[in-house]
């Protein structure tokens, strides 16, 4: 059987782990293959990073990072922040990347999740949506890391994405991100129902609890990055208690 | 392992990087290789793969590596085919219909069942059958779309299960095909990495 993933997630800045709050408020987490290292030792399925602060300042991915990065670990690594094109996405996999999430240059140009997949299979490339609720219901993706509104929903945009080749959605609520409050369930639940590709859930957790909650609403996989930095919990412990609610997990 | 060196076949769209990392860290000393000389002259080959099957061996092929490698398949020479390396070996794939493979294994390569989530993109369960060398059972990491069914009984199958039984590793002597990526497979991974620098 496959298993659910445990998938902790490095935002970096200045070649720094950071982490904030509602995407802003950035504050220092610790070198990023120092805290790699510990992960994968930790039971760690999965890494991401995303260089978050790419895309504002208009600066390609610190590849010193992804190389460092990817010598400290023994399981899979993507990366993402600042991806615009397919030499970007080759630079990433050349230095380490096994994977790479793109975000707001897919919906400037949605052809290039088309091309990153033909290029480099689908397993490859991974969509990150960045949404936020709405007051009259629903969402909406937001991109320049959750600073600038578009005109799309997280579901249509996820269901085009799948038709256009890409492997993994990495979907992310900025309402919740840094805030602790638990995943964004219904989010969860509105994208994965619709599509058949694996959903990565991400924003909100700080116990074992809520990673349940989040496999249990349809996502494939949870990604948290405050709730392990801070040691409120540590992966093993969320591993043996999805193990004992009876989700498929690696040991 | 007295000669340490392993030659990585540039397929033209693999994970190169975290594949010459795994095999430095077992102790081997990789180098690219986009020459049938090289290949057919390294002690030990690794032919990895992410992509699609029709534009990997149309890249074999216009390297010219595809007719070296079925020369060090059929001498029995140490070669480890990792993911998209191991559905190279077959005739030919349902992902890119009417090109064909390297045709060591009489089998097509078909997609992963309905129902399931695709790609499979993750930890699996390994198991082992007799006759087993290098693979144990354990969990590794897969990212695949399309597997094999069947081969021949000049290999020695590991199963894993996604929406019904699938070949995770065929076996024969030095030669050692994965489904999963042996690089990406944690310290499980590393150690079947080293058992097969070691054996051969």
């Amino acid at each position: 059987m496959l298993t659910r993933r445990l998938i902790p997630c490095l935002d970096t800045r200045d070649g720094r782990v950071v982490k904030g709050r509602r995407f802003v408020d950035l504050r220092d987490a610790g070198l990023p293959a120092e805290l790699a290292r510990r992960y994968d030792a930790d039971g760690a399925d999965e890494l991401v990073l995303l260089d978050v602060t790419a895309t504002p300042e208009g600066r390609a991915n610190a590849l010193e990072t992804v190389r460092a990065v990817r010598d400290a670990l023994t399981i899979p690594l993507t990366i993402g922040g600042g991806v615009r094109s397919i030499a970007d996405a080759e630079a990433l996999l050349t230095a380490g990347a096994d994977k790479v999430a793109v975000n707001t240059a897919a919906l400037t140009d949605p052809g290039l999740l088309d091309e990153l997949a033909g290029r480099f299979g689908r397993q490859c490339v991974v969509l990150a949506i960045d949404a936020s609720a709405l007051a009259e219901g629903g969402w909406r993706v937001f991109v320049r890391s959750g600073s600038e509104a578009t005109s799309r929903g997280p579901v249509e945009w996820a269901v085009e994405a799948e038709q256009r080749g890409v492997g993994e959605i990495l979907l992310t609520s900025i309402d919740r991100d840094g805030t602790g409050e638990g995943f964004d369930l219904a989010l969860v639940d509105a994208v994965s129902s619709r599509i058949r590709l694996p959903v990565i859930a991400s924003g909100g957790a700080s116990s074992a609890g809520h990673c349940l909650l989040a496999l249990e609403a349809g996502a494939d996989a949870v990604l948290a990055a405050s709730m392990f930095h801070d040691d409120a919990v540590s992966l093993r412990e969320v591993k043996s208690f999805l193990a004992s609610h009876g989700v498929e997990i690696r040991p | 392992m007295n000669d340490r060196s392993v030659a990585i076949v540039a397929t033209g769209t693999a994970n190169l990087a975290s594949v010459m990392a795994g095999l430095r860290r077992v102790g081997a000393v990789p180098t690219i290789a986009a020459s049938p000389e090289e290949v057919l002259r390294t002690a030990r080959v690794v032919v990895p793969g992410v992509g699609s099957f029709g534009a990997a061996i149309a890249e074999v092929r216009r390297l010219g590596i595809d007719v070296a490698l079925r020369e060090r398949l059929a001498r029995g020479a140490p070669t480890l085919l990792i993911c998209l390396g191991l559905q190279l070996l077959a005739d030919e794939s349902e992902e890119s219909p009417g090109v064909t493979g390297l045709g060591i294994i009489a089998a097509t390569v078909k997609r992963l069942p309905p129902g399931v989530l695709l790609p499979q993109l993750g930890w699996n369960q390994v198991t082992t059958t007799a006759g087993a060398r290098c693979v144990t059972p354990g969990y590794a990491y897969f990212a695949n779309s399309y597997c094999l069914y069947d081969a021949d009984s000049s290999w020695t199958p590991a199963w894993s299960d996604h929406g019904g039984p699938f070949i995770a590793a065929l076996e024969r002597g030095p030669q050692l095909a994965c489904q999963f990526h042996p690089e990406l497979s944690g310290a499980w991974g590393l150690r079947l990495l080293k058992d097969w620098c070691d054996a051969c």
